[in-house]
């Protein structure tokens, strides 16, 4: 199943929405998605997960690369499935980013 | 300022000068080996001294057939090293590896196969079996697939925790073993992640070091069998046979499938390292999984046959590891790759000391022979990186040197005591004449280290190799008949004693013995200088039903049941109050030997052997007590006396005076049942008489 890839910026919030599946092949394009959201340097990246059925490897390197171009950053996961929190919370990632059912109050 | 840094982001060397099928590349830096990712691209680098060309097979993640092979041009190769830099590569969906030309002549030491493609000896990532026991596609052509690692983990400020060695207490568990049974009630039996779940356990168990089983890359698959009778499927569950030495074991990873072993593991180390508990690896550089001359082509044999083995002279393979092949460790080229492996573990990992498997052949030169000053274990000894890690060596090989005592230590290495592990079983099975050599071991055995200190000794009793502690008081004789070997492997010379019935009883005086001597042998471990180890579930008792070779056995056999900490509450309490002991009584854990005299001007010697009676040890009976004098220690620390009976009835034992101030009170008693076997601090009954019955099989350690 391929990605599906949305994305907008709005003040200091970046927003991307991705529906599918997250695999090493689909990672390039969300990877230049996130480059170009981050040029404007927004103060929060927030992801729309919730239709995103599986997120490899590649896809959690692309939140540490977010977060280390911009350590500032607030990343934030909305509504991922149990799956792709549980991958998370294995591998260290968990506290990196927020994992919320909702997009932060003032976003 | 920022033309020095246009300078750096768009140098001159890093753009490509040559195309095949679309895809661009260079000519690359000939180091670091391995795979690695530079601006906008990958280099490549591998080593052969013998091959005649080399090609990079490129190939997208999981994908049958590469999408481009790439010949090394001629001017691509600096001395022996081929390297290349690769652009614009899907860094997360690439798979890699090479095919070697050059002469096919097994005489003369070479095995080249241009139609095989072999992976790459410094892969940091190894695909291929990345889910535990997942069938694999034998007809694929390339089974173990190298990808690329990325070093961007968070490990939050952690370090490794350089806990000193003579204050460590280790752990020795497998992966899987230590959490696949259901009864661990974890999300992810049997993987790192696993693992990380029962962390707590561990910490108020009370060890401070896990020593890990092999989780480098390897296949479980290999020599896979069923059982020829109960058709049970038999597996390579150990894992002491390398194919990969940087990458670790993707199959040990909850998420090995999504290619995130490395992660997990790192997360692992990083949470152990939270609750003050070093990782140690246990290494295997000693062979490699690819065998005799009948084993496949994965990687080294295929590179450079001649410098990664050792050889007869008529091209077979020395095997000294008994396992089909010897790595060639003390070839200049191989010890630069265990070197930067090691490097890789402690860098990257954060891996705080290794244990390694027959480490005698890290000594053997190039033709075989045992070397008096071997340059790798020199080098391993004074190397910078590895300058505060454990080093510690299986002082033996299966090619007949045992080299306990007498391992080249270079004041680094510590050893795995085998001479400790027997005597004790001797002794607490009853065998006479044997009080000289356990005084010396309890001591950390002078005789064997007087030159290096007791920390050189790494004391156990039971190990993943042989019977557990609990089968080791239950069985006379080993019971491997599920290996399918028809009970032929495994050792013969266990030293057990079942204590008056083969194997599992309802026998309450049996069972209430067996107890006993658990306890025995767990007081006199901890009671020793050196460096003490407990195997994985000897706490609460585990049993591998009389298999003492438990190497194939991924099932309940080796797993550790966590039912059992539920039921055997009692002997685990023992066991974390003996360790808290150890723990609260720096006098047990110098790093000098005692002097057998008075060095503080306490009136008493640093340790005094009596029998029965004081001053009276009886050399040639089951019977010895001895005063470790507290004032020895800095800062001061309480007198510990232990009297240990190994005859089968009760006997009187005269107890020293108490310093000066002080009362004697029980700390253990293995002849009482829970909870009055072990006491907290100064909790224990007070002892005032000059006379104690120390039970049959039992110890009694008092303190003051």
């Amino acid at each position: 199943m391929a990605l599906d890839i949305l994305s907008a910026v709005e003040a200091k919030t970046a927003r991307i929405a991705l529906t599918g599946e997250l695999d090493g092949s689909a990672a390039p394009a969300l990877r230049e998605t996130v480059d170009k959201v981050l040029s404007g340097k927004p103060a929060q990246l927030i992801l729309q997960v919730e239709r995103l059925s599986f997120m490899a490897s590649a896809g959690l390197r692309i939140l540490i690369f977010a977060k280390q171009k911009q350590p500032d950053l607030k990343i934030y996961l909305v509504k991922p499935r149990p799956a792709i929190v549980d991958t998370l919370r294995k591998t260290g990632f968990y506290d990196g980013v927020y994992v919320t059912d909702d997009e932060p109050a003032g976003a | 300022m920022s033309t020095a840094r246009l300078a750096l982001e768009e140098r001159i060397d890093f753009y490509p000068t040559h195309e095949v099928s679309g895809v661009r590349f260079r000519r690359g830096r000939a180091l670091p080996f391995g795979a690695t990712i530079v601006p906008h691209g990958v280099n490549f680098s591998i080593f052969s001294s013998a091959a005649d060309s080399c090609t990079l097979v490129l190939f997208r993640k999981r994908e049958r057939e590469p999408f481009v092979e790439i010949e090394f041009p001629r001017e691509f190769r600096i001395g022996d090293v081929y390297s290349m830099i690769v652009f614009d590569l899907e860094v997360e969906n690439l798979e890699y590896g090479y095919r070697f030309s050059g002469p096919w002549d097994p005489r003369a030491g070479h095995r080249f196969d241009k139609t095989k493609v072999v992976c790459d000896p410094y892969a940091k990532v190894l695909g291929g079996r990345d889910v535990w026991c997942k069938r694999p596609d034998r007809s694929a052509p390339y089974q173990h697939r190298a990808r690329l690692a990325f070093d961007d983990f968070d490990w939050e400020g952690d370090t490794a925790l350089e806990i000193p060695t003579k204050d460590l207490i280790i752990y020795e568990a497998h992966i899987r073993g230590f959490t696949s049974s259901p009864t661990s009630k974890i999300s992810a039996p049997g993987t790192f992640a696993g693992l990380r779940e029962k962390i707590p356990y561990l910490k108020s168990l009370g060890i401070n070091c896990i020593e890990l089983l092999p989780l480098f890359e390897f296949d479980e698959w290999e020599n896979y069998r069923p059982h020829p009778e109960t058709g049970q499927p038999l597996i390579n569950y150990w894992g002491y046979s390398t194919v990969g030495f940087f990458a670790p074991k993707a199959g040990y990873a909850a998420t090995g499938g999504l290619g995130m072993q490395v992660d997990e593991l790192k997360n692992l180390i990083k949470e152990l390292h939270r609750s003050g508990i070093e990782v140690m690896l246990d290494v295997v550089f000693n062979h490699t999984a690819e065998g005799d001359e009948r084993g496949p082509h994965i990687c080294y044999r295929g590179i450079d046959n001649r410098t990664y083995y050792i050889l007869t002279p008529d091209g077979y393979y020395y095997n000294f590891s008994g396992c089909g092949n010897t790595l060639n460790c003390n070839h200049p080229v191989v010890r630069n790759m265990v070197l930067d492996c090691l490097r890789y573990w402690v860098s990257e990992y954060h891996i705080d000391g290794f244990r390694f498997d027959l480490a005698s052949i890290l000594g053997r030169d190039q033709n075989g022979a045992p070397l008096s000053n071997p340059p790798l274990l020199e080098s391993l000894a004074y190397d910078p990186v590895l300058g505060k890690c454990k080093l510690v060596a299986e002082a033996w090989d299966a090619g007949g040197l045992y080299q306990v005592g007498s391992f080249p230590a270079y004041g680094r290495w510590a050893e795995w005591n085998g001479k400790y592990r027997d005597a004790i079983r001797r002794f607490i099975k009853g065998d006479e004449g044997m009080l000289g050599e356990i005084a010396d071991r309890i001591q950390g055995s002078p005789d064997l280290y007087w030159y290096r200190g007791p920390t050189a000794s790494l004391n156990f009793i039971t190990c993943h190799d042989g019977f557990t502690l609990h089968d080791l008081v239950s069985y006379n004789r080993k019971y491997n008949e599920a290996n399918g070997e028809g009970n032929n492997d495994g050792a013969n010379d266990n030293n057990s004693w079942n204590c008056g019935w083969e194997g599992e009883t309802d026998d309450p005086c049996v069972n209430a013995l067996r107890e006993r001597q658990i306890r025995n042998a767990a007081t006199i471990l901890f009671l020793s200088r050196g460096i003490p180890m407990l195997l994985m579930g000897d706490e609460v008792g585990r049993t591998q039903g009389g298999n003492n070779n438990c190497y194939c056995q991924d099932n309940a056999v080796s797993w550790m049941n966590w039912d059992d900490v539920r039921k055997e509450a009692g002997l685990l309490r023992f066991f974390s109050k003996l360790l808290a002991f150890r723990h609260a009584h720096r006098v047990l854990r110098g790093d000098k030997f005692f002097e057998h005299r008075d060095c503080v001007g306490s009136g008493k010697p640093d340790i005094a052997f009596h029998g029965t009676r004081i001053g009276e040890p009886d050399w040639g009976g089951r019977c010895l007590a001895f005063l470790i004098c507290g004032k020895h220690a800095i800062p001061q620390d309480d007198d510990i006396y232990a009297a240990i009976n190994m005859f089968w009835d009760g006997l009187p034992f005269q107890v020293p005076p108490a310093p000066e101030g002080k009362s004697w009170r029980v700390a253990i008693n293995t002849s009482m049942p829970s909870p009055e076997d072990i006491y907290d601090g100064e909790s224990g009954p007070r002892v005032d008489s000059s006379e104690i019955i120390v039970g049959g099989r039992s110890i009694m350690v008092l303190v003051a």
